[in-house]
């Protein structure tokens, strides 16, 4: 048997190959036009105003901050999700006082407003 | 077998069936959500190519092909041009994992479903990408959104599924398929719950209706892929249906006894399940109205996570006292 990490690495190399090979027959016998007016951004037909990197809401921020814990707590559970049943009571109490510190993060960014929209 | 290049040989042709199905699945797809759409909103649909239209994705992929490629004047090339690539890549790398028998799976992984979980949010990545490059206001708003809100519901998709790998023991599809041998997991109330978080929170990751948000067209047009055209388009269309499949497939193996059935063979049951689970999910596309933005991300941080940490509480309490 292969290793499984090489299973991983051919799926990767499959679907690069894929998307590739779908824009390398599209490189082949698609039409070539370019004018100025294609370029331009679309913006519904109105002429457009300045750039489009402009300033977004900081909420933006706030919500990828508090998913970066969450993502990463939950990542910790996962392993003790597999054997805290060989483990017993002593596992489970502990993952209480774990997820119990979390909520107790997500009660906290609640009441900042954190998770208010506008 | 035991000839290492033997091996790497029927991982290929796993591969290519691999990759004609995602093709083939993804065109089904498409053909079978314009036809439900039409059916409820009492139209037909494509009726032209080919018996009730069924050709007609042939005829729009050949359309896709033939499109000139436009690349907006200002645009982050590299970035706009790598971000297909990053949501279509990671949907074909999901399906090594996906057990559609007892023995159709191109590989086991012991961490089968953290491995599938954590290549599909890699296309926030690509949306974001998408956004960010085209130089576009309705793109950069799209993907923002559109990151904002998949990030937000990875968090009670997380949990849910962690009720399941609590169930079963282990990280292996197969091992999870295998575990409901005694009785499907949705039988039991408390997997109940995160079966209903699962199926709102991955109707939220894949952005379909009613969390479109991203593509709200009435207000960004087309969201990220406002500027994208020809391929580089069809690419993040079928990466939306691959996504389709790839969840509705986890969905029926962690709750719904993946392949098991009264006789077999097993392949047919798997299928039925998930075809069912997109059904249910097309139905509901073409029912309900778009929610606000803002009542979104409130449902996400302040229902479902709440109920989730407290769903996983509930069933390692269940478990402990069970033994």
């Amino acid at each position: 048997m292969l290793p499984d990490y090489l299973n991983i690495i051919f799926f990767f190399i499959l679907g690069i190959f894929f998307v590739g090979a779908a824009f390398a027959t599209s490189w082949l016998i698609r039409p070539r036009a370019p004018s100025a007016a294609k370029g331009a951004p679309y913006e519904c037909g109105e002429v457009i105003k300045g750039n489009s990197r402009v300033q977004f809401n900081i909420r933006f921020y706030l919500v990828t901050l508090i998913f970066v814990i969450f993502d990463v707590e939950i990542l910790f559970t996962v392993p003790w999700a597999v054997v805290f049943r060989q483990m017993g009571m002593a596992a489970y109490l502990e993952m209480v006082v774990f997820i119990v510190v979390l909520a107790l993060g997500l009660v906290y960014a609640w009441k900042k407003g954190a998770l208010e929209w506008l | 077998m035991n000839y290492p290049w033997m091996a790497l040989l029927f991982l290929v042709v796993k591969g290519v069936c691999i990759l004609a199905f995602f093709a083939v699945n993804a065109m089904f797809l498409i053909w079978l959500e314009r036809k439900v759409s039409a059916k409820i909103q009492n139209r037909l649909g494509p009726m032209v190519t080919g018996p009730h239209g069924s050709l007609q994705l042939i005829a729009d992929t050949v359309k896709l092909l033939l499109k000139e490629n436009i690349v907006p004047t200002e645009a982050d090339r590299f970035v706009w041009w790598l971000a297909p690539f990053f949501v279509a890549v990671p949907t074909v790398a999901a399906f090594l994992c996906i057990p559609f028998s007892a023995t159709w799976i191109v590989s086991d992984l012991n961490v089968g479903i953290l491995f599938i979980c954590s290549i599909t949010s890699l296309c926030v990545l690509g949306v974001f990408m998408a956004g960010w490059g085209s130089n576009n206001k309705y793109s950069l708003l799209g993907g923002m959104r559109s990151a904002a809100q998949i990030i937000s519901y990875e968090v009670p998709l997380l949990l849910s599924v962690l009720v399941v790998i609590m169930e079963a023991g282990t990280l292996s599809m197969q091992g999870i398929v295998h575990a409901q041998e005694v009785g499907w997991f949705f039988l039991k109330p408390n997997v109940l719950v995160a079966f209903l978080i699962y199926l709102i929170s991955a109707t939220a990751e894949v952005n379909r209706v009613p969390f479109d948000i991203p593509e709200a067209e009435s207000e960004l047009v087309s969201g990220y892929h406002t500027e994208y055209s020809g391929m580089k388009f069809s690419m993040f269309f079928l990466a939306e249906y691959a996504n389709l499949f790839i969840i509705s497939a986890v969905a029926a193996t962690l709750f719904l006894g993946g392949w098991l059935g009264p006789w077999r063979p097993s392949a047919v049951w798997f299928l039925l399940k998930v075809y069912g689970i997109i059904g249910f999910l097309m139905w509901v596309r073409w029912t309900l109205p778009r929610v606000r933005m803002d009542q979104m991300m409130a449902f996400a941080w302040k229902i479902l996570t709440p109920v989730s940490l407290i769903n996983v509480l509930v069933t390692g309490w269940l478990l402990v006292i069970k033994g």
